[in-house]
C-alpha cells in the first residue's frame, strides 16, 4: 500500500466460529487488516484455511461472530451493488446470455444506457461476437470473463475475488490474470483476490496478506515492490516467492 | 450397428421400423396358429380404426378425452406452479404443508373417484377434476424442489447486485429452478393422460376410456378395444415429443442433459 493511498477497507479484530451438531469449529482468529483505496490485496493461504469465509465476511454475505468490517468508514453489514464478489466461473446464469449477464446488474438503467454499457464490458473482456452465446457454448474462460464483465458492468469500487481462476487449465489462467491486471490498471478498482497459488499472488498483488492453517491468522503480509508488468525469472520476484514458500513452511522442490 | 459408431441415416428409421414390423408379424401369426376368435389381428384392428374414424367417433372421442386433459392439466399448472415456487421460497411454509401434500400424494387419482362422483357427479367435471388432482402433486412437489435445488451461488449473485426479493424471484429463482418446473409439467401430464383413461371409463359416456369400456361391454368389440389402446397411445407419445421440445429453449436446456 502506498503511503498516499486512504484507508478503503477496515478488518477489525474478526473472529468466526461455526458450530455444527454442537462441535464449536474456529475457523478465523483475531484478524487485523487494512487494504487501500485502489489496492490489489491477495489473502493467500493452503485450501481449507478459512480465506474464503474471510472473504464471504468482507463481501457481506457472513456475519462475524466477533469483530467487524468497516469500508469507507461505515460497518458492513450486507452486500452491496457496490462491492461485487467474483465466484468461479460457476456463478454465471445459464439462462441468460452474454448480453443478458453483463447487463443483469444494470436494471435501473434505461435500455439505451444499458446497451452502451454492455457493449463496452464486451469489448473490455474481449467477447465481441458473442454477445447472443449462451455460457453452456463458451469455454471456462470465457465465462469467467463475463462474471468479471458482469461485475465490472454495476461500476463497483470493490470486487472479491473467490479462486476466480482456479478451475481453469494453466495456460488460461494465465492469460486471465494479465487481462485482470489490465483491467485493474484501467478501472483502478480495489481489489481482494483470495488464492491458495503463491505464484498467482505473487504475479498480481501490491501485498499479499499470509494466512496460517486453520484457525487462520494473519502471519504476515508481504508488499510486492515488483512493477507491472513483472518478470517471473527476476531476481527479486523469486526472492518474494520463495519467502512466501518458506513462511507457509513448503519446500519448494518436488 | 455398434455402440460407438453413428448411424447412417437410414438406419435411424430402418430400426424401429424393422421392429416394429416384427412385432405385427409375431401379433399376426399368433392369432392365427391360435386360432383365437376373441384375440383380434393386426388387420381387425386397422379395420376397427378405420370403422370407428368412418363413424367419426375416434376424432370426437379423441378430442373429448384432450378436452378434459387440457382443462384439468392447465388448472393444475396455474394452481401447482405458483404455490410450489411459494413453498419452495419460504421453507417455514412448506414445513407446515409439506407432510399433508406428501401424504395424499401417494394415493392413486383412481381411487378419488368415488368421492369425485359425490362433488360433481357423474360427468365432465368429476373426470376433469381428476385429472387436476392427478397432475397438481407432481407439478407442486417438482416446483418446490427446483427452488430449493437453487444453487446458493446464483442467490448470493442476485442478492449482490441489490435486486428486490421480489425481483430476485423472478429473475434469478424462476430462472433457475424452470428446467425442474418443466421437467415436472412433462411428468403431470404423462400422469393426466393416463388418469383421464381411467377416469373416462367410470365418470363419463364420451372419450377413448370409454371407447374401450364401451366396445368389450356392448357386444365383446376387442378389435375396437385394441384399436382405442392405439389411439391412446399415439396421443401420449405426440403430447410427450411435444414437451420434449420445450427443453430445446435455449433458456431452459442447460438444465437437461443432452
Amino acid at each position: 500500500m502506498t503511503d498516499a493511498a486512504p484507508t478503503k477497507l477496515r478488518v477489525r479484530g474478526i473472529n468466526m466460529v461455526f458450530e455444527r451438531d454442537g462441535v464449536r469449529t474456529p475457523v478465523l482468529e483475531n484478524i487485523d487488516l487494512e487494504v487501500g483505496e485502489g489496492e490489489f490485496l491477495c489473502l493467500l493461504g493452503p485450501s481449507g484455511c478459512g480465506k474464503s469465509t474471510l472473504l464471504n465476511i468482507m463481501a457481506g454475505f457472513l456475519s462475524p461472530t466477533s469483530g467487524e468490517v468497516t469500508i469507507d468508514g461505515s460497518g458492513v453489514t450486507g452486500p452491496d451493488p457496490r462491492r461485487v464478489f467474483v465466484f468461479q466461473e460457476r456463478g454465471v446464469f445459464p439462462w441468460l446470455t452474454v448480453e443478458g449477464n453483463i447487463g443483469f446488474g444494470l436494471f435501473k438503467l434505461s435500455r439505451e444506457e444499458r446497451e452502451q454499457r454492455v457493449a463496452h464490458y464486451v469489448s473490455l473482456v474481449g467477447l465481441q461476437g458473442f454477445e447472443k452465446a449462451y455460457p453452456q457454448e463458451l469455454s471456462g474462460g470465457m465465462k469467467q470473463r463475463v462474471e468479471v464483465a458482469r461485475a465490472l458492468a454495476v461500476n463497483p469500487d470493490m470486487l472479491f475475488l473467490d479462486e476466480p481462476f482456479g478451475a481453469l487449465d494453466s495456460i488460461t489462467r494465465l492469460i486471465m490474470r494479465s487481462e485482470l491486471l489490465r483491467i485493474w490498471q484501467a478501472e483502478r478498482k480495489t481489489i481482494i483476490f483470495v488464492t491458495h497459488d503463491i505464484d498467482e499472488a505473487v504475479q498480481l498483488a501490491d501485498r499479499v496478506a499470509v494466512m496460517s492453517v486453520r484457525p487462520a491468522r494473519i502471519r504476515q503480509v508481504v508488499e510486492i515492490d515488483i512493477p507491472h508488468p513483472r518478470d517471473f525469472s527476476a531476481p527479486r520476484y523469486l526472492e518474494l516467492r520463495d519467502g512466501i514458500f518458506e513462511q507457509i513452511g513448503l519446500a519448494h522442490k518436488v | 450397428m455398434s455402440a460407438l459408431t453413428q448411424p447412417r441415416p437410414w438406419e435411424r428409421y430402418f430400426w424401429p421400423a424393422l421392429a416394429a414390423s416384427v412385432l405385427l408379424v409375431v401379433w399376426h401369426w399368433s392369432v392365427r396358429w391360435s386360432g383365437t376368435t376373441v384375440f383380434p389381428s393386426p388387420l381387425e384392428v386397422q379395420k376397427g380404426v378405420a370403422e370407428l374414424a368412418r363413424q367419426g367417433v375416434l376424432w370426437g372421442y379423441s378430442v373429448a378425452s384432450l378436452r378434459r386433459v387440457s382443462i384439468g392439466f392447465s388448472a393444475a399448472a396455474l394452481l401447482g406452479v405458483p404455490v410450489g415456487l411459494t413453498l419452495g421460497w419460504y421453507p417455514a411454509a412448506a414445513h407446515v404443508v409439506n407432510p399433508v401434500i406428501q401424504m395424499l400424494r401417494p394415493i392413486s387419482p383412481i381411487a378419488w373417484i368415488p368421492l369425485a362422483i359425490i362433488w360433481f357427479g357423474i360427468g365432465d367435471a368429476a373426470a376433469t377434476s381428476l385429472v387436476f388432482l392427478a397432475a397438481l402433486f407432481p407439478i407442486v412437489t417438482t416446483s418446490m424442489n427446483g427452488v430449493r435445488n437453487v444453487p446458493s451461488m446464483f442467490r448470493r449473485a442476485g442478492r449482490n447486485f441489490g435486486l428486490s426479493p421480489l425481483r430476485l424471484l423472478t429473475s434469478v429463482i424462476f430462472p433457475a429452478a424452470l428446467p425442474q418446473i418443466i421437467m415436472g409439467l412433462r411428468i403431470a401430464l404423462g400422469v393426466a393422460w393416463l388418469v383421464v383413461v381411467a377416469a373416462e371409463m367410470i365418470a363419463v359416456d364420451s372419450g377413448l376410456g370409454y371407447l374401450v369400456i364401451d366396445a368389450r361391454n356392448s357386444g365383446k368389440r376387442y378389435d375396437l378395444v385394441v384399436a382405442a389402446m392405439l389411439m391412446i397411445g399415439a396421443i401420449g407419445l405426440v403430447l410427450d415429443l411435444g414437451f420434449r421440445r420445450l427443453e430445446q429453449i435455449k433458456s431452459v436446456r442447460w438444465g437437461f442433459r443432452e
